[in-house]
């Protein structure tokens, strides 16, 4: 297959529904190994405009070009599994396709998420699903990789965790990924283009030049412009998927209190809390 | 064997509940019970046209209960009404105009406690036939088309992102459910043929870890629960149907205590 040929297309794509358009004039376009962020607040026709790539809304104008044979995997906003229904997490990673237990071991080793084997599906967190439902993904193969909202009440370093997998995929596998953030700062340095939309698309360029652009200060306000430089802190430890702490040294241990400190000293730390920013 | 009434009850009851199993279990998890009680009160409708029309009632209900199941997608897509103020309205006007029709026909006799309750001690050997016959192309179809509608289940956009047809998924299993309506009428009666579908269902679930497992335990719990109402039933002297019923109940308050959990041992969850 040529690089140069995109995956999908979208000219002049837009959705309309009683009268109303949702999204108007979306020029989009996809390649492998790409990854687009659309952004854009509550209402803006980032969902639609997603689920006319994928097919699911057809385009009431504009047309729609995808590449033959071409193998989507998605992430929809919301999953709700209901209460009724037992299902654990080796059944929900089979569900689209007939699969290895070593296929479904790798792609959970993948997203760290190998302990929740198990479990079912609703009992997980919200980050742990949005690992669960990329872990499923990863086992599809896909070529092109559409993610609504992947970080959905995620805490915010699970968020940059969350991002970082999504870059890892696409590295890995050399998908096309699109991905619908409401919050461009945490998904910059994941992204070669942006889309910003409010019922059309105000800008379109790489993240840097969109954060400086007038259209975007003028949707978020500049305050969104402002916060930019902050949010870059380290930790001298990181948690792991299963719980446990790797170390700046690299050791493991199962919280994250430095082993001396445990032995008695007294500090305020609760035990097996997990508050610190 | 088949010249005993009873053992041809005990056959009929079996064969409906194999079959009910898992389509009840599609039943709740997808919040349809109001949808099924919807088309098995229009089955009374079908009977009735069966008598006008002198055709066959199987036929018949069947006919007319994929009639009202796109009628009532159709009507629930147009919006309007809320989904489930719709269904009672269609429900009971369904079961209305049963009744209302079947008045009209004061040239026919016919049992109207059977068709409400069900009179499985009549069961022939052509019904045993039908049940058995509709019953292994229901679970034929359903096997075939599971893959597609359990995927639409869990959510129908991934099915359609990822290529599959929910729409037709969808369908499908509406067209399984006025079979297994039309051959279960004679079992329980239009009024309990949803119980029969969703109390086995119910009870499955705190027994199940997965899915597959879940339509499984539910056909079991399905034939239990006829056996043990038609015995039951011989026992007391009380009406077949509503005794199959009460005996699903018993199940499904079982599967509330923690004897369920004994049963399904570690392996699942802790919720």
């Amino acid at each position: 297959m040529q690089q140069s040929r995109p995956l999908v297309s979208l000219a002049n794509g837009g959705v309309r529904r009683d009268e109303r358009w949702l999204v108007r004039g979306v020029d989009l376009s996809i390649s492998r190994g790409e990854i687009v962020t659309l952004i854009g607040p509550n209402g803006s026709g980032k969902s639609t405009t997603a689920k006319m790539v994928l097919g699911i809304l057809k385009p009431d104008e504009g047309t729609i070009e995808r590449a033959s044979r071409l193998k989507i995997a998605y992430v929809p906003q919301k999953v709700a599994i209901d209460w009724s229904l037992p299902l654990d997490v080796m059944r929900f990673m089979r569900l689209t396709a007939r699969l290895s237990s070593a296929e479904i071991e790798r792609a959970l080793e993948l997203t760290g998420t190998t302990h929740l084997k198990q479990a079912q599906i609703r009992n997980l967190s919200g980050g742990e699903f949005q690992r669960i439902m990329l872990a499923r993904v990863i086992t599809q193969k896909p070529d092109l990789l559409v993610l609504d909202e992947p970080v959905q009440g995620v805490d915010f370093n699970g968020q940059l965790e969350l991002y970082e997998l999504i870059r890892k995929i696409r590295d890995e596998f050399g998908c096309g990924v699109l991905l619908i953030s409401h919050d461009l700062h945490i998904v910059m340095a994941q992204t070669d283009r942006v889309l910003c939309l409010n019922g059309h698309v105000c800008c379109h360029g790489e993240p840097a030049m969109i954060i400086d652009d007038p259209a975007y200060k003028m949707l978020f306000g500049s305050h969104a412009v402002d916060k930019l430089a902050v949010y870059r802190h380290h930790h001298d430890h990181t948690h792991l998927p299963d719980g446990r702490v790797q170390h700046a040294d690299g050791s493991v241990t199962e919280d994250c209190h430095p082993v001396q400190e445990s032995a008695g000293t007294a500090h305020e730390h609760e035990q097996g809390g997990k508050h610190h920013a | 064997m088949l010249d005993d009434f009873f053992t041809r009850a005990l056959l009929a009851g079996i064969g409906v509940a194999l079959v009910a199993g898992p389509l009840g279990c599609v039943i709740v998890w997808r919040r349809l019970a109001y949808f099924g009680d919807t088309l098995s009160h229009a089955a009374l409708l079908g009977v009735a046209l069966a008598f006008l029309m002198q055709v066959n009632i199987v036929f018949s209900v069947f006919a007319v209960s994929v009639i009202v199941a796109v009628l009532l997608v159709y009507l629930q897509r147009s919006g309007g009404l809320p989904s489930d103020a719709l269904l009672g309205l269609m429900s009971h006007s369904a079961l209305a105009i049963g009744l209302v029709v079947l008045a009209f026909m004061t040239q026919v006799r016919f049992d109207l406690t059977a068709l409400l309750i069900g009179d499985i001690l009549s069961v022939s050997r052509s019904d045993i036939a039908i049940i058995f016959a509709g019953g292994c192309l229901v679970l034929a179809i359903f096997i075939w088309n599971w893959r597609e509608l359990f995927v639409a289940t869990v959510n129908e956009e991934i099915a359609q992102a990822e290529g599959f047809n929910p729409a037709r998924a969808n369908l499908v299993f509406m067209l399984l459910l006025a079979i297994v309506i039309a051959i279960s009428m004679k079992i329980v009666g239009v009024l309990l043929i949803t119980a029969l579908l969703i109390i086995p269902a119910a009870s499955a679930r705190k027994f199940a870890s997965g899915p597959e497992q879940m339509m499984v335990v539910s056909s079991v719990v399905g034939v239990a629960a006829v056996i043990g109402g038609l015995f039951g039933s011989l026992q007391w002297d009380t009406p077949s149907g509503p005794s199959i019923v009460v005996a699903a109940l018993f199940f499904f308050v079982v599967s509330l205590t923690p004897i369920a959990t004994l049963l399904r041992g570690r392996k699942g969850e802790a919720s």
